[in-house]
């Protein structure tokens, strides 16, 4: 506290510009609006084979809007998504919290979890096409295989490194095995959980167009092949700014929902300078 | 019969150390009988198992043989009946004040309607109902560990355990602590046994005093300093308060050689590293 009244003391002396005292929210909007100048006036000179730049995106985006094939194609991508990582979340937490805790349950089964991140998912999708078919159902197992490990590790890495004083503190007073992981072990590990979820939406998102490149073409990853396929370069950069807009909305908002549910942690830990 | 009896109480540690294992022994047949109301410090040098011993009374730890009884009950793990003050207050950090007090209550199965009044009453009684919405973040070092002398208090135990409760805290603070804990001994007339490092402190609080040098119990002294023990500033000064201290500290540094060569046989000279305070 006395190091930044120290510091307005001087700015009410010296009224300076400062660029320590704009909020992030508003430097981050002008390094976006920077980029977007930079590439708009540097597009035209660029083969439009090669790239485009935002107005004719926006162009596109438009025309696809109107004709309806992108929110048709947004509606197919999102499903498989939701459902692959909703089903990642609901299997990762409860599996990463079992391997956390009890020793026996991770020497048991850890080493999957363990080579099932470090086995490249894209390599299983020709077995996963000759089980699941190439329909929704394939879709969801990818955006599942790419989502589960992250928040299943990072869950497990949570409750390991809940302070061993704090179950003490259960164990001294007579706290059942069901609440110590309900009301401790669950509690200290959410900030670990979210973080997991937050990587797992970035996986997710690559797993959704992975799916769509490989098994049957559709949905936001369809349209990138064939606007690719005919050379249609500014058609192929709305989906991709569209999935990229779709995880970082994803993101900030799991990162709102990790201050609703865990707002202790924002306060003990302090945000960076 | 005491209220707390130790009776050859041992614990032996598996150290691996350099691919050997190495078997240290923090505790070596401790016995000491407590009584009711009594306040009983362990004192000793780091490593010399006052902290193990506190920690094996509570069933954190089991003891390698020994048997602890706790009003004529042969414990068995943790229990009700023994309530634990940690050194460093360990609140939980997503629970307010009041919430932690209640914390330890919705633990034991006390009914609804009780824990909230019984968690109110504890608050009040270290004095922090104005701050008993706040969480642990906003409460200063010396408000945390009331808040944790309130929850092993809440349930009502026959034997209060304090690990180092006041040893994180400034000077100040401590004194100011120190009293109040003697204000609630005063009231409620537990049985308190409380581990510290600080000599000081030891006699002001204590009863008898336990001094541990290597798993082994040194001495007892006797602190014949009347109760209540209201003027701080009196006892500091008086020839009892400085003899016993004498004699505390007389019994830490007198002959180290004795307890290695006593010792040291068994278990080398390493110092039992699990068992530091």
């Amino acid at each position: 506290m006395t190091i930044s009244n120290y510091h307005e003391s001087i700015a009410v002396k010296k009224p300076r510009f400062s660029v320590k005292d704009m909020p992030s929210w508003s430097i981050t909007l002008i390094s976006v609006a920077t980029l977007m100048i930079v590439w708009e006036l540097c597009g035209p000179w660029i083969n439009p084979l090669f790239g485009s730049y935002p107005s004719q995106i926006i162009r596109s985006f438009l025309d696809m809007m109107s004709d309806g094939m992108l929110v048709r194609a947004f509606v197919q991508s999102i499903q498989p998504f939701v459902v692959g990582y909703a089903l990642a979340a609901l299997a990762g937490i409860p599996i990463g919290l079992l391997l956390g805790r009890y020793r026996v349950f991770d020497a048991a089964f850890g080493i999957y979890i363990t080579a099932g991140y470090a086995t490249p998912s894209i390599a299983l999708v020709p077995l996963l096409m000759i089980w699941f078919g190439l329909g929704f159902s394939v879709k969801v197992v990818i955006v599942f295989l790419m989502a589960f490990f992250p928040i299943c590790i990072n869950t497990t890495a949570g409750v390991k490194a809940v302070p061993k004083t704090l179950i003490e503190v259960g164990t001294a007073f007579c706290a059942s095995q069901t609440k110590i992981m309900r009301q401790i072990v669950l509690p200290a590990t959410l900030p670990y959980i979210m973080a997991g979820l937050r990587l797992a939406v970035g996986k997710a998102v690559i797993g959704m167009i992975l799916a769509e490149f490989l098994t049957a073409l559709s949905g936001l990853g369809g349209i990138i092949i064939n606007a690719a396929n005919s050379f249609r370069t500014a058609e192929m950069f709305v989906p991709i700014i569209l999935v990229m807009i779709l995880a970082v909305v994803l993101e900030k908002l799991l990162a709102l929902l990790e201050h609703v549910v865990a707002p202790w942690q924002r306060e003990i830990s302090g945000d960076g300078h | 019969m005491s209220h707390v009896e130790l009776k050859n109480v041992s614990k032996t540690f598996n150290l691996r150390s350099g691919g050997a294992n190495i078997k240290t022994r923090a505790l070596d047949n401790l016995s000491l009988n407590i009584e009711r109301g009594e306040i009983v410090a362990l004192t000793g040098p780091s490593g010399c198992g006052k902290t193990t011993a506190l920690r094996i009374i509570m069933g954190l730890e089991e003891a390698s043989g020994g048997m602890i009884r706790v009003a004529g009950k042969e414990i068995n793990g943790c229990g009700l009946d023994r309530g634990m003050v940690f050194q460093h207050a360990e609140l939980l950090p997503w629970r307010s004040a009041v919430d932690n007090i209640r914390f330890a209550l919705e633990a034991n199965g006390v009914a609804a309607s009780e824990i909230a009044e019984r968690a109110e009453r504890f608050i009040d009684l270290v004095g922090l109902r104005h701050a008993m919405h706040h969480r642990p973040h906003q409460l200063s070092g010396g408000m945390k560990q009331r808040v944790g002398i309130a929850r092993a208090l809440a349930i009502d135990p026959e034997v209060l355990l304090m690990d180092e409760p006041f040893g994180a805290l400034d000077s100040q603070t401590r004194e100011v602590l120190q009293m109040e804990l003697l204000d609630i001994h005063q009231r409620t007339g537990k049985t308190i046994i409380f581990v510290t490092h600080d000599l000081d402190e030891a006699v002001l609080l204590a009863d008898r005093i336990a001094v541990m040098v290597k798993g082994r119990l040194r001495e007892i002294i006797d602190v014949n300093i009347e109760r209540p023990r209201n003027d701080m500033r009196a006892i500091r000064g008086s020839e009892e308060f400085a003899r016993k201290r004498h004699l505390a500290w007389d019994a830490l540094h007198s002959h180290p050689e004795d307890a290695v060569a006593a010792h040291g046989s068994e278990t080398s000279d390493t110092t039992p590293l699990r068992a530091t305070a």
